[in-house]
């Protein structure tokens, strides 16, 4: 009798690890994988996935590997909050990674803030978006920081004195970019010669350069996506504007190139980081990157996927579980994280602040040019 | 008490039930259940104007819009002063704001329908779904410039009022009253119209009353659809009230046969369930779509749910 | 002030060449068949994509190139065109308008749904077809590229003109337009005819769709949808069925969006068009210089 039960404990002490160990940790990542904007969500997809798969690697979290369930939001308004409610209430994901967009990242944010199921934006840099709520959090700099930066890059290196803003007026990300950098650039004793707008899907905008040329700028500043920088940046140089034309992180993506060509040699724009940083953790980045992608180099989307997953994932160790409070709290506790985009340290309104390092084109390849920190 | 109230009552009683139940069902099944019941709204409302009136109108987006916004204009911006930041979550004050902006907003797609209405007197088949068309536009790219309700960035965080309640309710208040106006005496009118509007005047009808009395009661429930939409994704942008939402709801009407409403509620309830179970496929689905309704107009136009001849709009 | 006014007048019409271009085509369905073909918008969709696959086949950057690209587009189109008419138009000849109406919304969107598959739905680049130099005349800049559209829309609408009114499928195609039925009593095959304006007016989308790419190089499976709208729009302006009509039409439209678009109200420039349809609807049906038609009972 008491052998049995001995080996009946015996056989449940053996088994139960492993049958903790088998529950995987299940986390959501909704991306723009498909679309207007698929190569952001395909960049932090990539960057999420290899995060992922070097915790398994290791045997996850807490002897917990992590499942990693992504949507696609095809780079449309209303799917984010869609597949977010579909997430966690289907998939009943403990914590959501995205989006890149602080557009869809603003529709995502009311649902996990009300499910209480906490959320880590990869790279929206709009202010709103961890305003939303407390268990919403990023692990990027946010708006005001990188319209600063370039307010003063485009005084100081680029000796602007007279700017035309292009603003597109379909994404909360371009909006507040744009309102950020004038301020900055106005205090500093900048002039906004002109203003013009535009909207997503345009693809003419000699209408609003033509506005600008007559307007007689120093340099153009266009805090909007790739596709719409790459495209204006051809007009302009079509309409004899050989000035200098400068963004924010929504220019990164190799499409800017492709699209640009010629057209976009010599343009600046900031993001989080750069992957001619010499750091060791970087380059081991890197180059794990490129072996699991085909020889792809990842840009700061994959970094700050990548980051985003591994923050979530040290919060959770941290946390010793996967309750959203408990999370929640170990999340904001963050402090000195040390990723591939730079230390990150979650100040009280939850987001991180890290440098920005400001790129240019050269050659058709993207070129470093300078880091700034805050 | 006759059918139709009855019927009219079970179902308020029903979405009270429901409501009340709410907590012990998934979550994800309630989210399909209220998506089910907007379309619902959306179908029937959109059949009274292109079905039972003969109205082909591509914009009826634009309505849902309309009453997205202005109910949660009211619950965002005016709500705070009225039922103040205690008010106790699902309770009697919040339930009453709702209600109340939920009228608003179908009063003002109403009046938009009103707008719309007047200028479509004049046109027939191709021109006037253009004009629909070109209406719907047009109220998109106002949205999108109009700054004090987010212009293109939408809405967000707009409060989460919609229950199965409402739902229910807004479902069984356009059955009743578009099935009520259009078996009543003056309802007759709308088909006839429909049928030959030039007849129709022969015969003493004003087919100008009837055509606006549609697009303006159609608009309305389109409006409060739009509000339950609103409050349900708790995120509303211009875009999403585009060209294709209105051939979302074109489809489900056609599927279901134009002037047949059990038909199209039925396409409703078919056409919200069958995106879940194409989830896998989730990319083959507008293709499955364009296919289905290609192949509805080739063999059977009178919709999936019709037993009549073969003619899209219904002849006498 | 006068410099950006003509820069201005310059970016509208090449826009609203590329307008005129599939407005032609439009107007030449609806002349035949009178109804409105909403797939034309994405066959002028696929035109450019067949473009860019052409692309690479041909010398890159040379004047021939960009012909072979352009005519084989034009084929493509055509050969997409009356494969539509012939699988969704032709069994509903019979059938009430409003029928082919929605079969006509159900290919659009087949098109763009199947592109979105087969070519990916994120935008891709258009290569450079023919040589792209940067011009600059009295102060007015533009591209060379923007000269290669104003010359193919002439040569296009020109050659049409010659087709309609110089030859016998022209004549063909003029008699049916007038009346079906008289036409097929004076022994004219209305399915043939139907056919070659099906042929014709889609390989103007190809066209169009390949020097839309040309001067804005980034296309995707829902390219067409908006200045399809827009074409259409063009087309009613000018007085739909009349091909001069089309061709002035889609100039004029191209000139406003392209002035609001330059001024403070340039994010409404997508609802000019459509505010200007409504208006001529209501008042002048029938456009600028078509023909008030008298329904009889």
């Amino acid at each position: 009798m008491k052998f049995v039960s001995l080996l009946r404990f015996a056989t449940l002490l053996a088994v139960s690890p492993a049958l903790h160990a088998a529950e995987p940790i299940k986390i959501g990542e909704i991306a723009s994988l498909t679309g207007k904007e698929a190569a952001f969500g395909q960049s932090s997809h990539k960057g999420t996935v290899l995060a992922v798969e070097q915790l398994n690697a290791v045997g996850g979290v807490l002897g917990r590997p992590f499942e990693l369930l992504s949507e696609d939001n095809q780079s449309k308004s209303g799917e984010s909050a869609t597949v977010a409610r579909k997430l966690l209430s289907r998939e009943k994901v403990v914590a959501l990674l995205g989006e890149v967009a602080s557009s869809r990242s603003l529709e995502m944010a009311p649902i996990a803030q009300r499910a209480k199921i906490p959320m880590i934006s990869p790279s929206s840099t709009n202010p709103k978006v961890t305003e939303v709520g407390d268990y919403i959090f990023r692990v990027c700099f946010i708006d005001p920081f990188q319209g600063t930066v370039m307010a003063k890059f485009a005084k100081e290196t680029l000796k602007a004195r007279r700017v035309a803003v292009l603003t597109s007026v379909s994404s909360a990300y371009s909006v507040g970019l744009a309102k950020y950098f004038k301020e900055r650039f106005l205090a500093d004793g900048g002039e906004i010669a002109l203003e013009q707008k535009f909207a997503e899907g345009d693809k003419d905008f000699k209408a609003q350069l033509t506005a600008v040329r007559a307007a007689g700028v120093d340099a153009i500043f266009v805090p909007g996506y790739y596709t719409e920088a790459a495209l204006i940046s051809r007009q302009a140089r079509e309409l004899g504007l050989a000035l200098p034309l400068f963004g924010g992180d929504g220019w990164e993506a190799p499409q800017l190139i492709e699209i640009g060509g010629k057209a976009v040699e010599g343009t600046y724009y900031s993001t989080h980081y750069s992957p001619e940083d010499t750091a060791p953790a970087v380059q081991a980045f890197v180059a794990a990157f490129r072996a699991r992608w085909n020889g792809e180099t990842p840009d700061a989307m994959a970094a700050l996927g990548y980051d985003s997953a591994c923050v979530l994932a040290d919060a959770i160790k941290r946390a010793g579980g996967t309750e959203g409070p408990a999370l929640r709290d170990a999340l904001a506790a963050t402090k000195g994280f040390a990723g591939v985009t730079g230390t990150t340290n979650m100040d009280p309104a939850r987001n991180a602040s890290k440098s920005a390092v400001i790129v240019t084109i050269k050659d058709g390849q993207f070129k470093f040019v300078q880091s700034v920190a805050p | 008490m006759p059918k139709a109230h009855l019927g009219f009552l079970l179902a308020l009683v029903l979405g009270g039930v429901l409501s009340g139940l709410s907590d012990r069902i998934d979550p994800y099944h309630l989210d399909v259940l209220i998506g089910v019941g907007i379309n619902i709204v959306l179908a029937v409302s959109l059949n009274l104007i292109a079905g039972h009136t003969g109205q082909f109108s591509l914009g009826h987006a634009g309505f849902m819009a309309i009453g997205a916004y202005a109910t949660a204009a009211v619950t965002i911006f005016l709500g705070p002063h009225l039922i103040g930041d205690t008010a106790a979550p699902g309770g009697l004050a919040e339930n009453t704001l709702f209600g109340s902006a939920l009228l608003i907003g179908g009063l003002a797609a109403a009046l938009a329908g009103l707008l719309v209405g007047i200028p479509s007197l004049r046109l027939r088949g191709d021109y006037l779904a253009l004009v629909t068309l070109g209406f719907g536009e047009i109220i998109r790219v106002l949205l999108q410039n109009f700054e004090p309700l987010g212009g293109a960035l939408g809405l967000n965080g707009i409060p989460a009022y919609t229950t199965v309640f409402w739902v229910v309710a807004a479902g069984a208040a356009t059955v009743f009253t578009v099935g009520c106006l259009v078996r009543s005496n003056y309802g007759l009118g709308f088909l006839a119209v429909r049928d030959d509007e030039i007849a129709a005047s022969a015969a003493g009808l004003d087919p100008a009353r009837y055509k606006v009395v549609a697009f303006t009661v159609g608009a309305f429930f389109a409006g409060i659809a739009g509000g339950l939409f609103g409050h349900f994704k708790m995120t509303i942008t211009p875009s999403g009230f585009d060209f294709s939402r209105s051939i979302e709801i074109v489809v489900m009407v056609i599927l279901g046969g134009l002037g047949n409403t059990v038909g199209v509620i039925l396409a409703a309830v078919l056409l919200t369930l069958l995106p879940e179970f194409l989830r896998p496929v989730a990319e083959y689905r507008l293709v499955l779509y364009s296919l289905l309704l290609i192949g509805l107009m080739l063999a059977r136009p009178q919709g999936l749910f019709t037993f009549r001849t073969h003619r899209a709009v219904p002849r006498a | 002030m006068l410099t950006e006014f003509l820069q201005q007048l310059v970016n509208g019409l090449s826009l609203g060449a590329i307008y005129a271009l599939i407005a032609l085509g439009y107007t030449m369905v609806y002349g035949v068949l009178r109804f409105i073909n909403f797939a034309h918008s994405d066959v002028f969709m696929v035109g450019a994509f067949a473009g860019l696959y052409l692309a690479p086949l041909a010398p890159a950057g040379s004047i021939l190139g960009g012909l072979v690209v352009v005519g084989g587009a034009m084929l493509a189109s055509a050969l997409l065109g009356v494969a539509i008419e012939r699988l969704a138009y032709r069994p509903l000849r019979q059938a009430p308008t409003l029928n082919v109406l929605i079969t006509a919304i159900g290919v659009s969107c087949l098109l763009q749904s199947a592109g979105q598959l087969v070519f990916g739905a994120a935008p891709r680049s258009f290569p450079v077809i023919f040589p792209a130099r940067a011009l600059s005349v009295g102060g007015l800049d533009f591209s060379s590229n923007q000269v290669v559209v104003l010359v193919f829309a002439a040569i296009l609408v020109i050659g049409l003109r010659l087709i309609v009114f110089h030859t016998r499928m022209g004549a063909a195609l003029r008699a049916v337009s007038q009346n079906p039925r008289a036409a097929r009593l004076m022994g004219i095959d209305n399915d043939v005819v139907i056919r070659f304006t099906f042929a014709l007016g889609s390989a103007l989308a190809g066209a169009g769709g390949v020097l839309y790419a040309v001067n804005y190089p980034t296309i995707d499976p829902l390219m067409g949808v908006l200045p399809g709208l827009k074409a259409f729009v063009a087309a009613i302006l000018g007085g739909i069925g009349s091909i001069p009509g089309a061709a002035l039409g889609g100039l004029l439209l191209g000139l406003v969006e392209t002035f609001v678009g330059g001024s403070q109200y340039s994010t409404y420039k997508d609802a000019i068009a459509f505010a200007l349809l409504i208006l001529f609807l209501l008042f002048r049906p029938a456009g600028l210089l078509g023909k008030a038609r008298i329904e009889k009972v």
